[in-house]
């Protein structure tokens, strides 16, 4: 079980703020949807939580424990990271990339042991790519590569896991699957956080959604209390059909209110 | 359920660069100018043998050798960090501009006559230099951690020390400083001393000690900065073991032998395919098989007869070029 709280996080890259005071605390067992327009400052609070980007002012705490004093791999080991994109420099197994999970794990000199593995094949397996294991991962295609990656933070194992964007070019079938297996992790007790920019699979799938803002958090809460037409039309610029009391919630994007163009 | 442990290498791997190793290190001891039998070498290497195979063997062949082992296994161990960290299959050693430092102090110490003081004036110079270069290094991207700045940072060092080198080029009193220099520059491990291997030998080790350690944090920045550092490794530690040890072995080595090319650089790709591509596992079969290669070059040197004694570094580039295009052509498709 982890948890993360942030107070009044503020994160400026080179001389522009990106984040200024956001706010929240993160717990187990939701699946949380980081929601926003292009250059809100999503991928930056992300990366801020997880002590990736220096911040400004504020402090972020995984399980009460300040990061700024955390080693890198005692944060590695609570909290798993899925970047932004497909970044895979070398032509590795799919097996040896998804083991890379496993580094935090590892004492100096010693070598990946058996229940290192298990925990490899168990994640390939939930991420649905078992059959790929001997494929050279730099030889698959799109979605299949965003899955690997996927089972390379779960190999991980740990009980937070944040992911940028795991949806990006996945085919409708396999944003299902990516969503269920999120949503699972957090049903077992994992705090996920996912920053997402499909409106209406978060209004689906999340427990929670954090909407944010040029840098401002502006709704926290659940996902039917956050994603309403008027806030769409503020944040966004944008007219959507909003229908989150049904079984199937769903957000359709319409068109661009006129003068709104962000 | 047991899964097998997946290999790191070919399991023809180990036992190639092994036997490579062997008969390029005995190639090394036994040809020369002056035939010598095999037995009158084993006999001289044990301490059984006659005056003259005994001073051969040990002021000039194994010298000789033992510089190529330790030259050649620093060349392909920096160009298999380095293309890792950098994760640039063109990397090679001199890219942080380390070595042409250290050409640049041993050109120094020719062209001040500091050279004919000592025979370890040059490598001693060459040295210093290294090290002078990576405070250069260091202010100008020591704080960064992005590979870029490395590169760059690398690039204007190098830049200036070929710039220096062009210049006592220039100045060089008489065409017999700028030719000595010119054949220094060309790269060379014959009629080192013992001296040399005692220079070299504690430089090298430092490398390795600070390089090898490192093959970890090399396989998570296969996941990019962000990726490797959300697996715990700590990149601003990670890039000062790497300066530090490219500096001190890479300098160390070319500080003995001059500049040898294309070892670094086509070392790793030769080795590359016959391991699971993961930067850490190239790293001791890259060693040994810069070992072998340059000691086999060094041998070749001593076989091709030319009017002209023939350099090392000339060798080497030769060799190298047509291999390194060769199996660029075909792992083409990967990249």
């Amino acid at each position: 079980m982890v948890s993360v709280s942030i107070e009044n996080l503020s994160v400026r890259l080179g001389r522009r703020p990106v984040l200024d005071g956001v706010s929240a605390v993160l717990e187990p067992g939701n699946l949380i949807g980081i929601i926003g327009p292009n250059g809100a400052g999503k991928s930056t609070f992300v990366r801020a939580m997880l002590g990736l980007v220096p911040s400004q002012a504020g402090r972020v705490a995984v399980n009460g424990r300040d990061i700024a004093t955390m080693p890198p791999r005692a944060i590695a080991r609570a909290v798993a990271y899925l970047p932004q994109g497909q970044t895979l420099h070398w032509p590795l197994s799919v097996e040896r990339l998804v083991a890379l999970g496993r580094l935090p794990h590892l004492a100096p000199l010693s070598r990946v042991s058996e229940a290192d593995r298990a925990i490899v094949a168990e994640a390939l397996a939930r991420a649905d790519v078992a059959h790929l294991k001997d494929r050279v991962a730099t030889e698959l295609s799109g979605g299949e590569r965003a899955r690997v990656l996927l089972a390379r933070a779960l190999a991980v194992g740990a009980a937070g896991l944040v992911v940028d964007e795991p949806l990006a070019s996945l085919d409708p079938g396999h944003q299902i699957d990516v969503m269920t297996l999120l949503r699972r992790e957090a049903r077992a007790g994992g705090l996920i956080v996912a920053v997402l920019h499909d409106l209406g699979m978060a209004a689906r799938y999340c427990d929670r959604v954090l909407l944010i803002d040029r840098g401002k958090l502006v709704a926290d809460g659940a996902p039917d209390a956050v994603l309403t037409a008027e806030r769409l039309a503020e944040v966004y610029g944008i007219r959507a059909l909003v229908d989150t009391g049904g079984p199937v919630p769903s957000i359709i994007p319409v068109d661009r209110i006129e003068g709104r163009q962000a | 359920m047991t899964v097998p442990a997946p290999r790191r290498w070919h399991p023809t791997l180990l036992p190639v660069l092994i036997v490579l190793l062997i008969a390029s290190a005995a190639a090394s001891l036994g040809l020369g100018a002056v035939p010598l039998s095999p037995d009158r070498v084993i006999g001289a290497l044990i301490g059984h043998g006659d005056r003259i195979a005994s001073i051969i063997v040990y002021d000039l062949r194994l010298p000789r050798a033992v510089l190529g082992l330790l030259v050649g296994a620093m060349l392909g161990l920096g160009g298999a960090v380095l293309q890792g960290y950098l994760r640039n299959p063109l990397a090679e050693p001199s890219v942080l501009g380390t070595s042409n430092a250290a050409a640049l102090g041993a050109v120094a110490a020719i062209y001040f006559g500091l050279s004919e003081w000592h025979v370890l004036m040059l490598p001693v110079m060459a040295i210093a230099f290294a090290l002078g270069s990576l405070l250069l290094l260091f202010a100008l991207a020591g704080r960064s951690e992005s590979p870029l700045t490395l590169i760059l940072a690398g690039i204007a060092v190098q830049s200036l020390a070929l710039a220096c080198i062009s210049l006592a080029l220039n100045l060089s009193p008489n065409p017999f400083a700028a030719m000595e220099i010119m054949t220094w520059l060309m790269g060379s491990i014959e009629n080192r001393s013992v001296e040399h291997v005692w220079i070299a030998l504690p430089c090298v080790a430092i490398g390795f000690a600070l390089l090898l350690p490192g093959g970890r944090a090399l396989d998570a920045l296969t996941l990019g900065e962000d990726g490797a550092r959300s697996l715990g490794v700590d990149l601003r530690k990670t890039r000062l073991r790497l300066m530090f040890g490219v500096a001190i072995g890479v300098g160390g080595a070319v500080a003995v032998s001059g500049s040898v090319g294309f070892i670094g650089l086509i070392v790793p790709h030769l080795i590359r395919p016959l391991t699971d591509r993961s930067p850490s596992s190239i790293l001791w079969p890259a060693a040994l098989g810069g070992a072998a290669l340059l000691t086999l070059s060094d041998v070749a040197v001593r076989l091709i007869p030319t009017t002209n004694e023939l350099k090392l570094g000339v060798v080497t580039s030769f060799l190298g070029v047509p291999i390194f295009l060769l199996h660029l052509l075909r792992e083409r498709r990967l990249w």
